[in-house]
């Protein structure tokens, strides 16, 4: 039994959570776990479940067995998205999922919503509580903007940015919930090499300001380049988790990536 | 007297109206992709409940501008709680259904509440008390009478509210963050269920002051009177581009005064043959032609079918 007194090493341990779409066994028996203020990579081949797992963890999936503890708290794997985002996970999509038609700034601004509270009343009489509020929202999301590097004007529409100032600004507003964990959905992808590098960086200074990152990445390079430690998953399964260096010459890594035979030049790219 | 002013103050008086309910129709649509058609009913049911208080009260020897504020109040609360319900009960059981299942069951709400409000309020036309001295003014040729300048002025009023509301505190930008994306504003924290029924109420909340203002300047309530009026707005709304809250007030604006001016020109454009009352007509006319020719509305943005 866990008490909050006790300090966790852990800040996330998944045991035994699994999820089946019909004959499709998505996830079975995933157990790892994430210390606090590292940087964790999750890889593997397409359909291998990474999505699904993060799917779980903010709560848009139902896992159908298992379980995990996040920030010394048991969840059943089921649970509402809400609580999850209010327990400290938050996260970024594969498919850039913003707030198109509001500016940058308006979705960083909804990134508040889970920690601030005026309503309705609020909102029709605008009382110097909400006024003050609404003040400080602004004033984060002001911060979180240039802290991840997005110079443009603040209004901008977000559909409007750039591809790599979308990631960014994704990341942005998953900041601004006040995240424990932050779970990164391929936040490379598409991104040239320089974006690739400045993206780094952010993470690096994300992780330095206390916050863990979990990373589903397909750029092996920056993965293994970046990560502390590193879960391999295969067709649903973790085949491997490890430091970078060991998952590099893990031959079940190898296969999952390549099939067996590892005599092709992408083989040599993962050995670079 | 000039025919052209005074087709435009109708049309501007008339359109606020529109624009109004415009806005119900077009808030449900741009968060949940529905048309709910039950909207029409909730501003026929705002009229009559505006009617029945007056009525109540009238004969208090209060004050009458302290009686249609109470009126308004109490109208208001009964639409948005019958707002709360029609979602609650009608829609929510049917959100993950597909499309035709909660458009079906909007058509079929419309009916229930017409009939309950013929068998409450009767058959029959209505008079609705005026309650505002009758003066009018003169404008360059044209009439304007009091009541019709304050419909426009709390209409105006009203959907600038409402712009600040979305724009500039923390529920709107909630409100419109479940519009553009649900999935990622649920992770937000936002309450997406709080945020459907604020919508609903919000609509409702102005359905109800229309239905006062319609009924105020024609003098006249009925219980068939919501189902005309909600097609009006919802040609309103896709006028604008439905789902888009400024094409909405645009939009209603628009169809009001195209239809009165049309309704004042078609006796001489057709040389006497239709006469005004045909000004019907103009609003389909223009429901077709946008559907047509440019069915993302005049604001609306092009966007692919919405699941």
């Amino acid at each position: 039994m866990k008490t909050p007194l006790k300090f966790d090493i852990n800040l996330l341990e998944l045991s035994g959570v699994a999820k089946r779409f019909g004959g499709l066994s998505a996830l079975s028996d995933i157990s790892l776990h994430i210390q606090r203020g590292e940087i964790y990579g999750l890889i593997g081949p397409n359909g291998a479940g990474k999505t699904t797992l993060f799917n779980i963890l903010t709560g848009l999936y139902q896992a159908d067995s298992g379980h995990f503890t996040f920030n010394n708290t048991e969840y059943n794997g089921r649970c509402q998205p809400h609580v999850l985002a209010q327990a400290g996970i938050a996260r970024t999509f594969q498919n850039i999922r913003l707030f198109a038609n509001m500016t940058a700034l308006e979705n960083v601004m909804v990134g508040r919503h889970l920690r601030t509270s005026s309503g309705i009343w609020g909102a029709l009489t605008r009382n110097a509580r909400t006024r003050i509020e609404e003040h400080e929202i602004v004033q984060h999301a002001r911060t979180l903007l240039n802290y991840v590097g997005i110079d443009r004007p603040h209004q901008t529409l977000a559909k409007n940015l750039s591809y790599g100032e979308q990631r960014r600004l994704e990341i942005a507003r998953a900041l601004a919930t006040d995240p424990k964990l932050l779970a990164l959905d391929e936040p490379a992808a598409g991104m040239n090499a320089t974006e690739t590098e400045n993206l780094k960086e952010l993470l690096l200074s994300i992780r330095a300001s206390g916050i863990t990152v979990l990373l589903i990445e397909h750029d092996v390079k920056f993965v293994l380049g970046l990560c502390d430690r590193v879960a391999v998953l295969d067709y649903g399964k973790k085949i491997a988790e490890d430091v970078p260096e060991k998952i590099r010459c893990n031959p079940a890594v190898i296969t999952a990536y390549l099939g067996a035979e590892p005599n092709i030049p992408a083989y040599a790219e993962i050995q670079s | 007297m000039d025919i052209l002013l005074q087709q435009i103050i109708n049309g501007f008086v008339q359109g606020s109206v529109y624009a109004m309910v415009a806005l119900g129709y077009t808030m449900v649509y741009g968060i949940l992709g529905l048309i709910n058609f039950a909207h029409g009913e909730v501003v026929m049911i705002g009229a009559m409940v505006a009617m029945s208080v007056i009525q109540l009260l009238i004969s208090s020897g209060l004050p009458p501008l302290l009686i249609l504020l109470i009126s308004l109040i109490i109208s208001i609360m009964v639409c948005m709680a019958l707002g709360y319900s029609i979602e609650r009960i009608a829609y929510r059981p049917l959100r993950k259904a597909p499309r035709l299942a909660p458009l079906i069951t909007a058509i079929g709400v419309s009916i229930v509440l017409q009939n309950l409000a013929m068998i409450f309020w009767g058959r029959a036309y209505h008079a609705f008390p005026s309650l505002l001295p009758n003066n009018s003014h003169m404008l360059s040729g044209a009439i304007i009478t009091e009541v019709q300048i304050l419909i426009v002025l709390v209409a105006l009023g009203m959907m600038g509210s409402l712009l600040l509301l979305m724009h500039r505190t923390r529920l709107g930008r909630a409100m419109r963050a479940v519009a553009e994306n649900p999935s990622a504003a649920i992770l937000m924290g936002v309450n997406i269920n709080g945020v459907i029924a604020i919508t609903f109420m919000l609509g409702s909340a102005l359905a109800a002051v229309a239905g006062m203002m319609v009924s105020a300047n024609y003098g006249i309530v009925h219980y068939y009177m919501g189902s005309i009026l909600g097609l009006k707005a919802f040609t309103a709304a896709v006028l604008g581009g439905i789902g888009n809250m400024r094409g909405a007030m645009v939009g209603g604006l628009l169809l009001g005064l195209i239809e009165s001016l049309g309704a004042g020109y078609i006796g001489d454009l057709s040389g006497g043959f239709l006469g005004s009352h045909y000004q019907d007509v103009f609003a389909f006319f223009v429901l077709i032609s946008v559907l047509v020719f440019r069915p993302s509305g005049l604001l609306g943005e092009r966007v692919a079918e919405r699941a």
